[in-house]
């Protein structure tokens, strides 16, 4: 058994310990509210744009002289796959979960001959450079972000159809956390360019509708625009699903400390006990044997 | 009656209001919507919305970026980059 002293540094440190992870889980709920409320606020316009593009594309036949965005560049080779992480840990299995899929996409396409590069935008998808030390594309640095923004998610976008257009992939694909609850976030993948135009959500009366310019011309000046909206969309769900994960992970830890500490004080006073009883038996056999 | 007007950016929904009228500065040049304005899309340049609360009151200036506007059935929803608000 371990000395009494010993016990006594163990329940001090846990104690610490313990503080420290409330004062996270508290710090996470209230960044969650912040977040989940942006993430709700950016529905608005996310929605609208999903619309008119339903409507445009329905009225567009895919050919050789559509943009490429919409098209494709005529191959399925390279695909990118575009991984959207926390900065941060120390919050469960959310990194890891979104690292996971990525790798069973990866796993996927490379299964089928594809060849598969990452583009990495957050911190925490650096251990996939562990797992494909060649495929790294680029590693965009997130770590100014403190929440994100519109601004963000278009840098992101713009680079990316600067190298789409330069060829340097033909697919890209989009894995992040989708913010379900604060306990549930779901590591999702979708595709984000070629861009695939939702189907048959509108239609009836909108044939009345004047363009200017021409749909073609609108179409084409959305699509970048759909990209940067997916991307940003993505990140407002990663940081929102990033808080709820940490809040659950922090109040786990906060609980098992506390176990920890009461089975420790348990433990501190059976020992201090167990001391003064050997103490007592000393003494009493003592005066027994005058 | 009025005309709906909806001015949504990606962060956020800026405005939403009942206005006599809103000038919208489209690509090939600026168009006012009133209320029961047939179907109509455009995209937008860089410029000022101009939002007409009351017939003949003076406009209220947002400076937008980039996005278009949409008129349907239920109004006026301008759908842009970036929307300075004058405090």
């Amino acid at each position: 058994m371990a000395s009494l002293k010993a016990l006594k540094g163990r329940i001090a440190s846990v104690k610490s310990t313990q503080k420290i992870t409330k004062a996270m889980k508290t710090v996470a709920a209230a960044k969650l509210r912040r977040a989940t409320d942006q993430a709700v606020a950016g529905r608005p316009y996310a929605e609208r744009l999903e619309a008119v593009m339903a409507s445009l594309a329905s009225k567009i036949v895919v050919g050789p002289q559509s943009p490429k965005l919409l098209a494709g560049t005529g191959k399925d080779q390279v695909h990118l796959i575009v991984v959207a992480t926390g900065e941060r840990g120390l919050a469960g299995g959310f990194n890891a979960n979104i690292v996971k899929l990525a790798r069973r996409k990866a796993e996927e396409l490379i299964a089928e001959g594809k060849t598969v590069r990452f583009y990495l935008a957050g911190r925490k998808g650096r251990v996939l450079k562990r797992f494909y030390p060649q495929g790294i594309h680029h590693d965009q640095d997130m770590s100014g972000m403190r929440s994100p923004a519109f601004d963000h998610a278009q840098a992101v976008a713009q680079d990316l159809i600067a190298r789409y257009e330069a060829g340097e992939f033909d697919v890209a694909h989009l894995v992040y956390s989708t913010f379900r609850s604060a306990l549930v976030q779901e590591p999702t993948e979708r595709q984000i360019i070629p861009v695939k135009v939702p189907e048959g959500a509108e239609g009836g009366a909108s044939s009345a509708v004047e363009y200017e310019p021409d749909e073609e011309e609108i179409l084409a000046t959305l699509l970048p625009r759909n990209v940067a909206i997916q991307i940003y969309r993505a990140l407002l769900e990663n940081q929102a699903g990033f808080y709820g994960a940490q809040m659950t992970a922090m109040d786990n830890a906060t609980r098992n400390a506390g176990d920890m500490i009461n089975r420790l004080s348990i433990e501190y006073n059976r020992s201090r006990q167990a001391a003064i009883t050997k103490e007592l038996i000393e003494i009493i056999s003592g005066a027994e044997a005058l | 009656m009025a005309l709906h007007f909806e001015l949504v950016t990606p962060e956020r929904l800026v405005r939403s209001d009942e206005v006599h009228m809103v000038v919208v500065p489209g690509t090939e040049g600026d168009f006012g919507v009133l209320e029961g304005h047939a179907p109509f899309m455009s995209t937008m340049r860089n410029g000022d919305l101009l939002i007409h609360r009351t017939a003949g009151a003076e406009p209220d200036r947002i400076a937008i970026e980039g996005g278009f506007a949409e008129v349907n059935e239920r109004g006026l929803t301008v759908l842009a980059e970036r929307a300075d608000i004058p405090a």
